[in-house]
């Protein structure tokens, strides 16, 4: 066991003895100059609730996100904050948050927080609130007082490679039903490939005509590409818990496995988290900027259009709208590809309201769809999104991620809707120009 | 007269003293917390845009975030601007700053600043009322939030009373008839200079922080503002 995986283990073991004290010192651990500024910056205007679905959904002030922040802020003012020393002198200092107060929090924090990003685009004052969510879930995890279904879907990736303990067995399976149904040979272990596939464990359990669909994408592309018998696991269950030791343990292997291969591009997945995780944490996380870059799958489609090197013939000729994945979008940043892919794809494309920036999160996003519990909660915020959806008037629903994908399709099922949910990428593969295939390039 | 001369003299000084260096040390304990160097590849550069970006552009909320029915968002404007409007556009506080610092500027009508006081005055209650009734407010609202309201309000209070009875008219720079109520004013306005660097007040600065932190960090990744 290396370094990373015994301090992940310590994480994990943490749900056995929960320890408030370890919480509030965390939560002051976390707090860097940037934290600081905005942890101190919100004059309570409330307008953050207005951005949140779970507030929208309930009417329940509880679920204002920056209130989420409470047993953080606490902290903060006790032991960070400028005049701190003077407020403790004074006995005016507020007091520790106990162990009651964080497992209470913990449904705030968790169970109704996609990490969307909404408030921190509805902040008036500028506050990261989701960034600060993110933080704060540091504390919780550390100290035992995160869900239990994330504890357990950590310790399922830390031992199994995947959150839900899907293995090379099952993708090596996949990946031969795929090379059957395409004709195409998948490259496995390729040294040297340009681009690493990696895939989250819904995809390949869930919807893993995507190997199919990148097979044929890549193949009319000439792109050189291979997928790792180990460390193909995109998703990143410490980013969700909000454990960078659980985090860094995960994205270890992945970089691990694109440094074996030694190729030049990892390719992120269809999901939303698994982004964050390996293009904005990940190089953090490991304390290191990698040797390859990230790309995700939605931009490199987009690039190879723009290249000409990938061409479609036909479209869609339902109405579409399309699902921003918020992790890809409004915290990715990767704003336009999709939407430029979907018009290439789909005659009668109509953007959701908010133009990808402001469309509510899934519901799902966060870890919120690995915690049982926060179903109803769920399932509730929904309610937001169902009517952006209808408000276009669309028959179907696209999107880049396997998770929202998921939570969309389960979310619809719930209110009896009629709506299929599609991959984009699959989508794309569908409408894909037959021509001769060209050689693989580099 | 005493009150007055204490109030221009050691407390306007010692307020002074404490609004200065107060923010400075509110500022700089969190500036010295520092950050650790981002590892990530930037997909933007341009960070000091996107700070501006954030800065100028949170001014105006998105119509995303707008819902019939709340007009808590307008009522801000209101106070923000009739504050401003009194603050910087009323002739006897424009002599003020002459004196303490030398700059001067032409003021606004005085018509202009005396509707400012009564919307100011208006909006400021109702800010108070939405505070206190709207539940999500009134659950994030402490005593910081009723202390700061107080001690802003109170200052337009004390200076609606001084308004017609302090100078001479069309001789702002003689001695006032009536010494007390500005004597008052004075003291009003010592206190939100006390309390400014302690409480949310500060956001009149942190704001500027704050915002360009997050505007940066989504230019950095090309995220919308």
């Amino acid at each position: 066991m290396n370094t990373l995986a015994e301090r992940a283990q310590t994480v994990i073991d943490s749900i056995k003895s929960p320890d408030a004290r370890r919480a509030n010192q965390e939560f002051v651990a976390a707090v860097s100059r940037d934290t600081a500024f905005q942890l101190d910056a919100c004059v309570h205007c409330g307008q953050c609730a207005e951005a949140c679905h779970f507030y929208l959904a309930t009417n329940d002030p509880r679920y204002t996100p920056i209130y989420k922040l409470q047993p953080m802020l606490k902290a903060y003012r006790r032991e960070r904050a400028p005049f701190s020393f003077l407020t403790k002198a004074l006995g005016l200092a507020p007091p520790e948050a106990t162990a009651q107060e964080l497992t209470d929090w913990s449904e705030l924090l968790y169970d109704s927080c996609n990490l969307c990003g909404r408030c921190t685009l509805a902040c008036p004052m500028g506050i990261d609130i989701a960034g600060l969510v993110r933080r704060a879930r540091e504390g919780m995890s550390a100290a035992g007082f995160a869900p239990p279904d994330l504890y357990k879907a950590a310790q399922r990736a830390l031992d199994s490679g995947s959150p839900i303990g899907v293995g090379w067995v099952a993708l090596k399976r996949q990946i031969e039903i795929q090379e059957q149904e395409t004709g195409i040979k998948i490259p496995v272990d390729v040294v040297g490939a340009d681009y690493l596939v990696i895939l989250s464990s819904m995809e390949i359990i869930g919807f893993s005509e995507i190997i199919g669909a990148l097979a044929r994408i890549f193949k009319q592309a000439g792109v050189s590409w291979t997928i790792p018998s180990t460390g193909f696991e995109a998703t990143n269950i410490g980013v969700q818990i909000g454990s960078r030791d659980i985090a860094a343990a995960l994205v270890a292997r992945v970089v691990e496995a694109a440094e074996r291969l030694k190729v030049k591009y990892v390719i992120s997945p269809e999901c939303g988290h698994a982004y964050s995780a390996l293009r904005w944490e990940g190089p953090n996380l490991l304390g290191r900027p990698y040797p390859f870059k990230v790309v995700q799958i939605m931009e490199l489609l987009d690039q190879l259009v723009r290249e000409g090197r990938l061409r479609t013939r036909g479209k869609d000729a339902r109405r579409l709208t399309f699902h921003d994945p918020c992790q890809l979008v409004r915290r990715g940043g990767l704003t336009g590809a999709s939407h430029r892919l979907m018009n290439g794809v789909n005659e009668h494309y109509v953007e959701l309201s908010g133009d990808g920036a402001t469309s509510f999160c899934c519901g799902g996003g966060g870890g919120v769809s690995a915690i049982h519990r926060a179903e109803p909660i769920r399932f509730a915020a929904f309610d937001c999104k169902k009517r952006e959806i209808e408000a276009t008037g669309a028959e179907a629903l696209v999107t880049s991620c396997s998770n929202c994908r998921n939570v969309l399709e389960e979310a619809i099922e719930q209110y009896a809707m009629d709506m299929p949910v599609l991959g984009l990428t699959e989508l794309v593969a569908q409408y894909l120009d037959p021509v001769p295939e060209r050689p693989p390039t580099g | 007269m005493e009150l007055l001369a204490f109030a221009r003299g050691p407390a306007l000084w010692f307020s002074l003293t404490v609004l200065v260096v107060g923010s400075i040390w509110r500022i700089a304990a969190s500036w010295r917390l520092g950050n650790k160097p981002d590892m990530s590849e930037p997909r933007g550069t341009d960070l000091l845009a996107g700070a501006m970006r954030s800065i100028l552009g949170r001014m105006i909320p998105r119509k995303a975030f707008w819902r019939d029915g709340k007009y808590g968002t307008l009522n801000a404007y209101i106070y923000h601007l009739g504050l401003v409007v009194i603050v910087f556009g009323y002739l006897p506080h424009i002599y003020f700053v002459k004196q303490l610092i030398g700059l001067a500027w032409p003021p606004l009508p005085e018509t202009v600043v005396y509707v400012a006081v009564g919307l100011t005055f208006i909006s400021m209650f109702i800010a108070l009322l939405e505070r206190l009734t709207d539940p999500v407010r009134r659950l994030l609202s402490g005593f910081d939030d009723y202390f700061s309201w107080f001690v802003v309000m109170l200052p337009l209070v004390t200076g609606m009373i001084a308004i017609h009875q302090t100078y001479p008219p069309g001789s702002a720079p003689l001695p006032p008839i009536y010494p007390l109520p500005l004597a008052l004013h004075l003291l009003s306005v010592e206190l939100l200079f006390v309390w400014l660097p302690f409480g949310k007040l500060a956001h009149a600065f942190l704001v500027l922080a704050s915002r360009a932190i997050t505007g940066a960090a989504l230019a950095r990744k090309g995220a919308a503002q």
